[in-house]
C-alpha cells in the first residue's frame, strides 16, 4: 500500500472533519465517542466506494469545501445534498464515481440536511488513535492533527492502480436511501429520569413540537418550543451517563439532544434517547425546522436496528466499484 | 436493590445507590471488575459514575433482556464477592506561588495561612468517585470543607495541564490544558493522560489519590523525568 495526496483543501467550508464510526472503549475515562453525526450516511458511503463500513471519511458540514482532487479515486458522497459538482458538471449523491488528478470537487445551492460525507475508496489516511480516526475537537485528538480542515491542507489516501480494473458504478437501492425531508416524528425510548419531571412536562414532550435553534452543532442540538418542568424544581441529578440521542433537560426547560461530541456524563435529568435508526433524522434537519417525537418499546427499537445492521451487511454486495 | 433500566436502545443502566458514598463506589468497582472478567459479547463498553453503571452494547448481538437476564445472574456474585483492594496513587504536587496563582486567595476566603491549606489538601486519601467532563478528569471525594472555595467569578481562558484545583467542595486535577473556573493551588508534574501511550490514563474510577507536596526544583526534576519515561509512578494497595 502506498500512501499518496489525494485532496488539497481550497475551501475548508463551515467545518470539515475527519470522521469515523467513534472511538470506543474510553468513555469511563470521560473520552467522548465522537465519529459521524449520521452514522447511516457514513457507512454507506464507505460501502459505496469498496471500503470497510468503519473506514475514515470527511464530514462536511452544510456543503462550502472546495477541494482539489490530486489523484484519479473513486469517491460517493451521502447524507446532506447541497448540489455537489466536479468542474462545475453535477456530482450525484449515493453513488460511487471516478474522479480524476486535477479536478474540482464544490458545494453549490443547499437542497437538504445539515452533513455530507465524502468517502474514498482506501480511505483517509490518517493515524488511528486510541483505536479510531475520528475527530475530538475537545481534546485535539485523533482525524487531521485533532482539528477541523483549513485551506492549502493536503489530505492522504492510499494509492490504488486502476489501470487493468473495469470500473462499475455503484448504487443504494432506493428503499435504502433515508428520506430526510419527511416529516417524520422522531422515536424516542423515555427516561431515566423520568421522575424529575411534571406529567404534564412528559406529555408537552410527547406531543408539541420543538424548533431546532441555531446555537447547535456537533455536540448537540438545542430545541425551543413548550417549556418542560421540572417536578418540584428538581433539575439536577447527579452526574450520570449519556448515549447518543440522549435528550437532557436543563433548568430553564429547554431540551438538549446529546449528539457525537457530546461529553460522557452530563447533570440533568434526561427525558429520552432518540433510538438509533432515527439519529440520522435527526442530526440531518436544520435550525428553524420542527422535531416532534413519540416514544417506543425497546423491543421496536431493536428490531428496527437489527433490520437495519442486516442491511448493511447484506449491502456488502455493493462493495468493489472496480472489478 | 439494584435497578436495572433500559437506556435508549443501546444502553443499560443498573444503579446502586442514591447517594454519592464509599459503599456504591465499591459496588461499582466491583461490578466493573466482574463485567471485566466476564467478557460477554455483544458489550462495546461501560461508563461508571457516582451511582450507576451505564453498559453500552450491540443489540443485533445481545437484545436488552438477554443482557439483562445476564446481568441479573452477575449482580447474585456481587454480592458473595470478596472486594479486591484499590491502588492508591501518589501525586506529587508543587504549591508554589508559579503553579498556584489562587492558593492565596483560598487562603483568605478560608481565613487559613497557605501553609494551613496546604497541610489540610495534602492530609486525605481521595477517593476517585468517577472520572468525566474532560478526558481523565477525576471526580474526587473527601476533601475537607475547610478549604471549601467557590469557583472563579470569571473563569480562565487556559489553564495548564497538571493543575491542581478547588470547587466549591471538589478538589480535581486538570488532565488537559483546557478553560476552566476553578481555584488553582497547585501543579503536578504528572500526566493523567498521554494519548501515545498505550495505556493512556493513570487514574481509574474507584482507586484513591494522595497529594505530596514538593518544592519547584523537585518539580521540575519530576518534570523531565515524566517526559523522559523515567519516573516511576508510586502505586501502592489500599
Amino acid at each position: 500500500m502506498i500512501h499518496c495526496e489525494l485532496f488539497r483543501i481550497i475551501k475548508p467550508g463551515l467545518s470539515t472533519t475527519v470522521q469515523d464510526l467513534g472511538r470506543f472503549g474510553y468513555q469511563r475515562y470521560g473520552v467522548g465517542v465522537s465519529g459521524a453525526m449520521d452514522s447511516y450516511a457514513l457507512q454507506i458511503a464507505n460501502i459505496l466506494v469498496g471500503n470497510d463500513r468503519n473506514a475514515s471519511v470527511l464530514e462536511i458540514t452544510q456543503g462550502g469545501l472546495e477541494i482539489q482532487i490530486l489523484q484519479d479515486c473513486v469517491i460517493a458522497l451521502t447524507g446532506a445534498d447541497f448540489s455537489a459538482q466536479i468542474d462545475a458538471q453535477h456530482f450525484p449523491m449515493w453513488k460511487s464515481l471516478r474522479a480524476k488528478a486535477g479536478q474540482l470537487l464544490s458545494f453549490g445551492q443547499p437542497k437538504y440536511g445539515m452533513y455530507t460525507y465524502l468517502a474514498v475508496a482506501g480511505g483517509i489516511d490518517v493515524p488511528v488513535v486510541m483505536g479510531s480516526r475520528s475527530t475530538y475537537m475537545r481534546a485535539n485528538l485523533g482525524g487531521f492533527h485533532g482539528r477541523a480542515l483549513k485551506k492549502n491542507d493536503v489530505i492522504l489516501g492510499r494509492s490504488i492502480d486502476y489501470s487493468n480494473k473495469k470500473f462499475i458504478s455503484k448504487r443504494v437501492p432506493p428503499m435504502f436511501l433515508p428520506n430526510y425531508q419527511t416529516e417524520r416524528k422522531i422515536r424516542v425510548i423515555v427516561g431515566p429520569d423520568l421522575l424529575h419531571f411534571t406529567k404534564e412536562a412528559i406529555q408537552t414532550f410527547l406531543s408539541e413540537e420543538f424548533e431546532l435553534t441555531t446555537t447547535s452543532d456537533r455536540m448537540g442540538y438545542r430545541l425551543k418550543g413548550p417549556t418542560l418542568g421540572h417536578m418540584d424544581g428538581r433539575a439536577d441529578i447527579l452526574s450520570d451517563a449519556i448515549m447518543p440521542g440522549t435528550i437532557q433537560v436543563p433548568g430553564n426547560g429547554d431540551p438538549i439532544i446529546l449528539l457525537a461530541d457530546r461529553q460522557t456524563t452530563g447533570g440533568f435529568p434526561r427525558i429520552a434517547t432518540v433510538i438509533t435508526v432515527d439519529l440520522p433524522y435527526v442530526v440531518q434537519r436544520r435550525p428553524g425546522e420542527q422535531l416532534s417525537f413519540e416514544a417506543v418499546t425497546v423491543e421496536e427499537a431493536q428490531k428496527l436496528y437489527r433490520e437495519k445492521e442486516k442491511f448493511i451487511k447484506a449491502s456488502n454486495i455493493l462493495r468493489n466499484s472496480y472489478s | 436493590m439494584f435497578q436495572i433500566y433500559p437506556f435508549g436502545d443501546s444502553g443499560l443502566s443498573i444503579r446502586f445507590g442514591k447517594t454519592i458514598s464509599s459503599k456504591t463506589n465499591q459496588y461499582i468497582r466491583s461490578f466493573s471488575m466482574l463485567l471485566r472478567e466476564e467478557n460477554t459479547q455483544g458489550i462495546v463498553e461501560w461508563i461508571p459514575t457516582f451511582t450507576s453503571i451505564t453498559i453500552i452494547y450491540d443489540s443485533s448481538i445481545l437484545s436488552y433482556h438477554e443482557l439483562k437476564k445476564r446481568m441479573t445472574i452477575l449482580l447474585k456474585k456481587l454480592v458473595q464477592m470478596k472486594l479486591p483492594s484499590a491502588q492508591l496513587h501518589i501525586i506529587p504536587t508543587c504549591y508554589e506561588e508559579e503553579y498556584a496563582p489562587d492558593l492565596s486567595y483560598v487562603a483568605k476566603f478560608n481565613g487559613l495561612s497557605k501553609d494551613e491549606v496546604i497541610a489540610i489538601h495534602t492530609q486525605p486519601y481521595y477517593l476517585i468517585y468517577m472520572i468525566g467532563f474532560t478526558p481523565g478528569f477525576p471526580y474526587l471525594g473527601g476533601m475537607s470543607k475547610r478549604i471549601a472555595t467557590p469557583r472563579l467569578s470569571k473563569p480562565r481562558m487556559n489553564t495548564p495541564a497538571g493543575s491542581v484545583g478547588i470547587a466549591g467542595e471538589q478538589t480535581g486535577i486538570y488532565p488537559l490544558a483546557s478553560p476552566g473556573g476553578w481555584q488553582i493551588i497547585g501543579r503536578t508534574p504528572l500526566k493523567l493522560f498521554d494519548p501515545t501511550n498505550e495505556h493512556p490514563f493513570l487514574l481509574e474510577a474507584g482507586n484513591f489519590i494522595k497529594f505530596v507536596q514538593v518544592d519547584s526544583s523537585d518539580y521540575r526534576k519530576l518534570e523531565k523525568e515524566v517526559e523522559k519515561g523515567t519516573y516511576s509512578y508510586i502505586i501502592r494497595d489500599y
